[in-house]
């Protein structure tokens, strides 16, 4: 069995990562997974939240990266992971505060206000990466 | 017979509208080699997008329950072309051979006795579609990615395309748009994007591609959070082509106006130097007459 396993994180307007390794962390909708090599298949939706990079050893993080959901392909060799957005995670701790804030504010209000079952599934969807951009500030996000 | 300065003039206003095509020409270039490093970053995602589709409809085919993005509202009575043009002109037939197509696809739904919509991207395609089929259009989108294409302005779109398949507007989608081959050429191709057609699984992956997948949470739901991402996949890859297209398709007209611009400089040209000679020999001829007849 190889020793690492090659991850390879896609945004819609390029290739983001693409680099072997150890173990990565993946936010999974239905919780945090660990990825080693050798995985079982899967395809997991990815909800807002951190990729944690173990490119050395299993003890220290090389990287921290927000995605802003998506979806997650693990074979036993890869694991690929579309995300919607992404960026580095100092450059999310980097945001207004008090920008962040406000957006959650409206968007809590233009849920109370959304009239179909379609355009509150979009509100939601768009509260819970504000939301989680601003966990990740605050580091209670993982 | 126009007066020297007639032509003069004329060379002069000539020479300036080939400063103006021959600029536009660099820049369309330049823009074309943007739109096309953009269409290239975003293949990767378009690729693992669709090898991760093709698995799903793989374990998810012939239940009778999948999400009618996939399997279709059941009928194709009526039909949504979404119709991809630029926003401006000066670039050749790019945005009529869109048009005609168009046109074309709209008369043989129509003889078929299917109901056609329309919804257009871009002014020029809306423009002149306006004039011919008014009724029809029922949403338009103007200067998309005026300034750099991005993901977002795919989706606004597909936002609008979506809200009307859920509200029962339409059965069948296809895109209309122009294929980047080259600068030269721009192929008009449509493409069905709603139902969708599932991707087969390439035989070349693989024992790969036969891996039974664990899927979280179940497949059902993965595929419908998948499809609406993968139709605005396929929206932006088309507006990523269709800005290439245009920019090439500009690049080449504004090269073949330089180009005219510059044979009919010559042209004038000769004519002005032949009046001025002409004009030199009657005076001296009327001076070596005068001259004589003393």
């Amino acid at each position: 069995m190889a020793d690492k396993v090659e991850f390879e994180l896609v945004s819609p307007e390029k290739l983001l990562v693409s680099q072997p390794v150890h173990m990565v962390v993946v936010p999974g909708a239905e919780g945090f997974l660990g990825v080693l090599p050798g995985h079982a298949p899967m395809i997991v939706t990815v909800k807002p939240g951190i990729i944690d990079i173990y490119a050395n050893d299993m003890a220290t993080i090389t990287q921290r990266i927000f995605v802003a959901g998506g979806f997650c392909e693990i074979t036993g060799a890869r694991v690929t992971i579309l995300a919607e957005e992404a960026s580095d995670l100092n450059a999310v701790r980097g945001l207004d505060r008090a920008t962040l804030e406000k957006q959650l504010v409206d968007l809590t209000e233009d849920l109370a206000d959304a009239k179909s079952e379609g355009e509150r599934h979009t509100l939601e969807g768009k509260l819970a990466i504000v939301q989680a951009k601003l966990d990740a500030q605050a580091g209670t996000l993982h | 017979m126009p007066s020297l300065k007639d032509i003069r003039n004329r060379i002069a206003s000539v020479k300036s509208t080939q400063k103006i095509t021959s600029a536009m020409k660099m820049v369309a270039a330049s823009k074309l080699r943007r739109a096309q490093e953009q269409a290239e970053a975003g293949r990767p995602y378009a690729e693992r997008m669709g090898r991760m589709l093709a698995s799903l409809a793989a374990n998810v085919a012939g239940g009778p329950g999948g999400p009618r993005l996939m399997t279709g509202t059941g009928s194709d009575q009526t039909h949504l072309l979404v119709v991809m043009t630029g926003d401006r002109g000066l670039c050749g037939g790019f945005n009529s051979s869109v048009v005609r197509e168009t046109r074309r696809a709209i008369q043989r739904l129509q003889a078929e006795g299917k109901t056609v919509k329309l919804l257009t991207v871009g002014r020029k395609g809306r423009d002149l579609l306006r004039r011919e089929f008014p009724s029809l259009i029922v949403a338009s989108f103007e200067e998309v990615g005026k300034k750099k294409l991005s993901f977002a302005d795919a989706d606004r779109v597909t936002a609008k395309i979506l809200e009307l398949f859920n509200a029962g507007q339409f059965d069948v989608a296809t895109i209309v748009y122009n294929k980047f081959k080259s600068a030269m050429t721009q192929i008009v191709t449509l493409q069905q994007v709603v139902p969708f057609a599932a991707p087969e699984v390439a035989s070349d992956t693989g024992s790969e591609a036969s891996a039974v997948y664990e899927f979280e949470p179940s497949e059902e739901a993965i595929l419908a959070d998948l499809l609406p991402r993968n139709l605005a996949i396929q929206v932006y890859s088309a507006l990523l082509e269709s800005a290439a297209s245009f920019f090439g398709a500009q690049m080449t007209a504004m090269d073949n106006a330089t180009r005219n611009a510059g044979e009919m400089i010559k042209k004038y040209t000769l004519v002005y130097n032949r009046t001025r000679q002409a004009s030199i020999t009657k005076e001296l001829i009327e001076i070596i007459s005068g001259a004589e007849a003393l």
